[in-house]
């Protein structure tokens, strides 16, 4: 039964673009925590809490009648706000210090997040139904449930505007100086207390669109960032800081690894394979750079 | 100025000696017997909580309006002394130790979820204090040996054992082919035991057996296998999450299955969240409001379920239903046992042997119910799309004839 997969060769198809959907979306999270990772030197674990309540905002929307899909606009403006107020209140306290203070004080704010959706939203799994339908390919041997190609095409929309925006406005440029190095764009005139809000701001918008993609495709519900978080985070370190096509290209490639996975090992060994090669992929890359100090030796 | 300071904390220090003394005398206070229950009111397993706690409050006060409990001549009032366990089972412990010990409560009513409840029970067993519990199916909890321990539902093998039964039967006695897809919990995998002994029994194949991830959030691939592999029957069981990610794939997958049961739909609202691709599928449930169980005080299903409604403003879950009729057994062992000695009332208990509008109660050695079957409801939709859940199977509570094979997808 193992082996389905190679006996139905459509499901090889299935699976990578099953994976390749799923990757996609995952990306997104994950290019948010690069970014303010990147910048302010902050792996924020409450990543998939924005992300859930980014979700909580399109199911709203849907449940008083809007089509959930404009959750995808309405979603990162106010989480845009919500970011900068936790920034302004927690993280701009800890932006300089420590990374595990920073660990800390976003795991507070993720346990913060948890209860008071709880408490407002009550413990019910619930999602949005976007109504999109399903494409059938290969004589119906392949589906592929519309809501996950918009959710990755809306993705993708996203993910180069960001990267237009980081080239070409002034403050993606100021961000990316203050990335570079922030006591010099300081000097030369970053004003880098904006740079980090508007940053911090930034990923929690970008969560607040993958979290009303999420509630059209899967389901939401108080406790389900934690998940989100180590996903986005895992993609962030197979794929190096500072490198946003790494970060598209790991998120994919994830993605359709652990739907192989899943058709190979079994369903139950489909995080922990992931998690495998986390493992592999660091201790490789120490390999690799220890080697090289015994080059420049 | 240092010696008042003294004076105060020791004066004080008596103080509350003195009044969790008084309040340790706690398990009958005048005309009240007062239960212990630690209750999830808040985290994840909030609304399960508050479902169990309208239960319980719903019945408390039905009893004592309709002459309370009448023993050793007296008659007496139930009264409840809940604290809130956080859906954390350490916490849950520590409670069940704090009402005993310092509240002196001895008769206990059990906490949401199988989970919660495996924590509480060592503690009651620990000091002997009789607990009817109506929200923990997990099988474990009654091999265990438990003495003090009496549960009014179901243990979850048993969940979806009548699902299969069913498919045999439909397939002119033969055995079918099997798809399952469980979470990775204790209830789940339960539930699972109880579908591999249902294949042996019957003679049936699994051929794909699915461990879902705790994270669980999309079933993409086990439904691709699905597809591939054509199973009679499909079976799901992962919570309320499990629920609602199984049809919304299954519908947008459009993957066609003749038969297709699952857990916990009703905590889902399946048929409110997904409409009509909800229809069809078959939800194991504890009690449904159209069974025609009977008793004095809710007098049945129906009349249960309006009353409820009328409370809370909601249709009962049978979360709900379970939790009031923990309360009619408590009752009924104190009026046979004629006494507050733990130890009798547990005898009681255990000789308990009645109907109640949620089902026949009888206790097994194990401290479950063996009295009162599963039933099955199948998700029933008209052509303007409004669902209803329909009793279908066990054939005797039966209130619509089971829809079978599904239509296909491409039929509908």
């Amino acid at each position: 039964m193992d082996f389905l997969i190679f006996q139905v060769p459509m499901l090889t198809v299935q699976a990578v673009l099953d994976g390749l959907l799923l990757g996609i979306l995952f990306a997104l999270i994950a290019y948010g925590m690069a970014l303010q990772w990147g910048v302010m030197n902050i792996i924020n674990i409450a990543q998939g809490d924005l992300v859930i309540l980014g979700g909580y905002i399109a199911y709203f929307m849907y449940l008083y009648g809007i089509h959930p899909a404009w959750g995808v606009i309405v979603s990162p403006i106010i989480m845009y706000f919500v970011g900068v107020i936790i920034y302004k209140l927690v993280i701009n306290k800890v932006v300089d210090r420590d990374l595990f203070i920073s660990i800390l004080a976003t795991f507070g704010i993720s346990i913060l997040f948890m209860q008071l959706m709880n408490f407002a939203f009550g413990a019910d799994v619930v999602l949005a139904n976007s109504g999109y339908g399903t494409t059938m390919l290969f004589d119906n041997s392949v589906t592929l449930p519309n809501s996950k190609i918009f959710s990755a095409f809306i993705s993708i929309v996203f993910a180069i505007g960001l990267v237009i925006y980081m080239k070409k406005s002034k403050l993606g440029r100021a961000i990316r100086a203050t990335a570079q190095n922030a006591r010099a764009a300081k000097i030369l005139g970053v004003d880098t207390e904006k740079v980090y809000a508007a940053t911090f701001g930034i990923n929690a918008a970008l969560c607040g669109v993958a979290g009303a993609l999420i509630s059209i495709t899967f389901t939401i519900h108080p406790y389900m960032g934690l998940p989100y978080t180590i996903r986005s985070f895992m993609i962030v370190i197979v794929a190096g800081l500072g490198n946003l096509p790494g970060v598209a290209m790991s998120g994919m490639g994830l993605g359709v690894f652990e739907e192989f996975a899943d058709y190979i090992l079994g369903t139950e060994f489909r995080i922990g394979s992931v998690f495998l090669l986390l493992v592999l992929i660091l201790v490789y890359r120490r390999f690799k750079l220890s080697r090289k100090r015994e080059y420049l030796k | 100025m240092k010696i008042k300071n003294i004076i105060v904390t020791f004066v004080s220090a008596l103080a509350i000696l003195f009044s969790t003394s008084v309040v340790s005398l706690a398990k009958v206070v005048g005309d009240k017997i007062i239960l212990g229950a630690a209750i999830s009111l808040t985290g994840k397993y909030s609304s399960n909580g508050v479902h169990t706690q309208n239960g319980y409050n719903m019945a408390v006060d039905r009893i004592n309006e309709m002459g309370g409990i009448k023993v050793g001549g007296k008659t007496y009032k139930f009264d409840i002394i809940y604290y809130d366990d956080e859906s954390n089972p350490k916490r849950a412990a520590q409670l069940a130790e704090r009402l005993i010990s310092q509240d002196g409560v001895e008769f206990m009513l059990g906490p949401y979820s199988s989970g919660l409840t495996k924590a509480i029970a060592p503690v009651t067993e620990k000091y002997g204090v009789p607990m009817v519990e109506a929200n923990g199916a997990s099988r474990s909890l009654f091999t265990k040996g438990y003495k003090y321990l009496f549960a009014v539902l179901a243990p979850a093998n048993l969940y979806l054992d009548v699902a299969i039964e069913t498919a045999v039967e439909l397939n002119g006695g033969k055995g079918v082919r099997i798809a399952q897809a469980f979470e990775q919990d204790a209830f789940s995998q339960d539930v699972r035991l109880g579908i591999l002994d249902a294949a042996e029994r019957t003679g049936s194949k699994i051929i794909i057996d699915d461990k879902l991830p705790k994270e669980l959030n999309d079933m993409a691939a086990t439904l691709a296998k699905v597809k591939a592999v054509k199973p009679d029957v499909l079976v799901v069981s992962g919570h309320t999450k499990g629920a609602l990610t199984a049809i919304r794939q299954i519908a947008e997958m459009k993957v066609d299955v003749p038969m297709l049961a699952m857990t916990h739909c009703d905590a889902a609202k399946l048929s409110k969240q997904h409409g009509k691709n909800s229809q069809y599928a078959l939800c194991a449930s504890q009690w449904h409001k159209t069974l025609t169980y009977k008793d004095d005080f809710f007098k049945d299903g129906m009349t249960y379920a309006a009353d409820f409604e009328k409370l809370f403003g909601y249709d009962p879950p049978y979360q709900s239903a379970e939790s009031s009729a923990a309360l009619l057994v408590f009752k009924d062992a104190f009026e046979r046992a004629n006494t507050f000695d733990q130890k009798k009332v547990r005898d009681a208990l255990a000789d308990t042997n009645m109907q109640t509008f949620y089902g026949n109660i009888k206790f097994a050695e194990g401290g479950q119910n063996v009295d009162k079957p599963m039933v099955l409801f199948q998700v029933m939709c008209d052509d303007a799309g409004k669902c209803e859940n329909k009793v279908v199977a066990p054939l005797k509570w039966a209130s619509a004839e089971l829809i079978h094979p599904i239509p296909k997808w491409s039929e509908r």
